[in-house]
């Protein structure tokens, strides 16, 4: 694996390798000592143009229990704001001699640019891209589906079979989509419910099907429920007329998780608005893998930097030689 | 790298593996006085499938059933940016962990001795054992490391370029080991 910029091109050899190798991370998380010296030596950045509090802090502490070191970057209050361009800001970073950058960025295909341009040599691990991908969230999503449904039997095994609703702002989501393209390469059936303004213009290529009234799709039993935060930031239209109404509509509450088949999950990529998309009891529910999604996601981002990092690479092949 | 000019040569039979099996487990028994405190680990791949053998037969000669696992070791290399990217296996230490215990590491072949380097790393993090052992199928020398075993199947003096081969029934369907030039 060279880089990490979406699912819709991910094999699912290479899904279920990602997924796998995070099992072993996993198994090292609940040892005394955390940190494997596997990435000694090497530089994970962490190129943040758009805020994030829970994907910066799990690539980092992904990095860091691999032993590489970690660059933070964030764009507020650094050159960035004086207007730097994002090739400038990438040779700055390969000047520096970086191995892969972890990049966030508000503009689809951001990371797309980065790879491919050839400022940086750089592996690129996408972690959200304006409207178009977070693959590594899909990635620690299915992987919690996955160790929920099977436990200790996950190594080897897709979701064939497996029922996944994905409920809220589709329109604007990239994990909507990273996980559409991910959970239907690795054989799960999709469902997305969303008010019909929610829903982006043409999903007709999706390998998903789209419903528009939540208890209608809850009640055909799905394997796990995935709410999407209402992304008040981004709602700059009006997309549906009061939280009120959504949270009604379209909202998780307790009556519709105690609807669901008694080994259903309910999931959340966070940060929630308790109260809109999902209630404050179904949130802190049994059921709810919100935090589980959380201890995950740095187990499947150590996969991915593993992946990216440690084999041998036609760069620092050639940098080696030099030294 | 030089291509086998020689067709594989077989220096161990079944026969032979088991032979040797049953040697190291005594061996081991003896110089444990018993089966008390014993933790044997395996590095994968065939060294795992070797580490239940050795186990099981410990178990049977020691009168006392004798905690076994595996330790991946992949991580720990020394050598994964020189290599396309490895996937690691699955570590299985055993429920009552090494602490105080004497770990007998059990690997196909020794070589290098990196691997061992690397395993006691990886030992490293998961607990304090009171003592390490090295149980091993085939000594082929040439080691890069102040490493030796202590418990050896057979010792095979080899050539660096020639090519040891372990195959185990559990992994490969067939069992015996060739040493091909």
């Amino acid at each position: 694996m060279r880089h990490l910029l979406d699912t819709k091109t991910l094999s699912r050899h290479d899904a279920l390798r990602i997924l796998d190798v995070a099992e072993d991370m996993r198994d090292t998380q609940t040892r005394e000592i955390k940190k494997l010296p596997t990435l000694r030596g090497k530089t994970v950045v962490n190129l943040f143009f758009e805020d994030s509090t829970r994907t910066r802090i799990s690539f980092e502490a992904a990095a860091k229990r691999l032993s590489a070191d970690v660059i933070n970057f964030s764009a507020k209050g650094s050159s960035v704001s004086k207007g730097e361009s994002l090739q400038d800001t990438a040779q700055t970073l390969q000047a520096m001699g970086a191995d892969a950058v972890v990049i966030r960025h508000g503009a689809s295909g951001a990371p797309q640019t980065l790879a491919t341009s050839g400022w940086i040599s750089a592996g690129v691990v996408n972690a959200g891209d304006g409207t178009h991908e977070h693959p590594t969230q899909a990635l620690l999503d299915a992987f919690t589906i996955r160790k929920r449904r099977l436990g200790a039997d996950s190594r080897g095994r897709d979701l064939t079979g497996v029922a996944v609703t994905i409920v809220g702002d589709i329109l604007h989501s990239r994990v909507a989509r990273s996980n559409v393209w991910l959970l239907s390469t690795l054989g799960a059936d999709v469902t997305l419910v969303a008010p019909p303004t929610l829903v982006p213009q043409d999903v007709s290529a999706w390998p998903a099907r789209i419903r528009y009234d939540l208890d209608d799709a809850l009640a055909a039993g799905p394997d796990a429920v995935m709410m999407l935060r209402i992304q008040l930031e981004r709602m700059n239209a009006a997309y549906f007329p009061t939280e009120r109404e959504y949270s009604r509509r379209w909202g998780l509450d307790a009556r519709r998780v105690a609807s669901l088949p008694a080994d259903s999950i309910v999931m959340h990529p966070g940060p929630m608005n308790r109260g809109l998309e999902i209630s404050a009891d179904a949130a802190d529910s049994p059921r709810s893998t919100v935090l589980e999604q959380v201890a995950n996601g740095v187990s499947v981002r150590m996969a991915a930097l593993y992946l990216l990092l440690a084999g041998e690479r036609d760069t620092t092949n050639a940098e080696e030689a030099a030294r | 790298m030089s291509t086998p000019t020689v067709h594989p040569r077989t220096v161990m039979s079944t026969a032979d593996i088991a032979r040797a099996l049953t040697r190291i487990s005594h061996e081991i028994l003896e110089s444990n006085k018993g089966p008390d405190d014993l933790v044997i680990l395996g590095i994968p791949t065939r060294g795992v499938a070797l580490a239940d053998r050795i186990a099981a037969l410990v178990s049977e000669f020691g009168g006392a059933a004798v905690p076994r696992g595996a330790l991946d070791i992949t991580m720990y290399r020394d050598d994964l940016h020189r290599n396309p990217t490895r996937t690691p296996q699955p570590t299985q230490i055993p429920a009552g962990g090494i602490d105080g215990k004497t770990v007998i590491l059990v690997d196909d072949v020794l070589f290098s001795g990196r691997s061992i380097r690397a395993a006691l790393d990886a030992l490293q993090d998961i607990g304090r054992p009171a003592a390490v052992r090295l149980a091993i199928l085939v000594d082929r020398g040439h080691r890069e490391l102040p490493i030796r075993p202590d418990f050896v199947g057979k010792n095979l003096p080899s050539a660096r370029q020639e090519r040891v081969n372990v195959l185990l029934a559990e992994v490969d369907g067939a069992e015996e080991v060739t040493i091909a030039s």
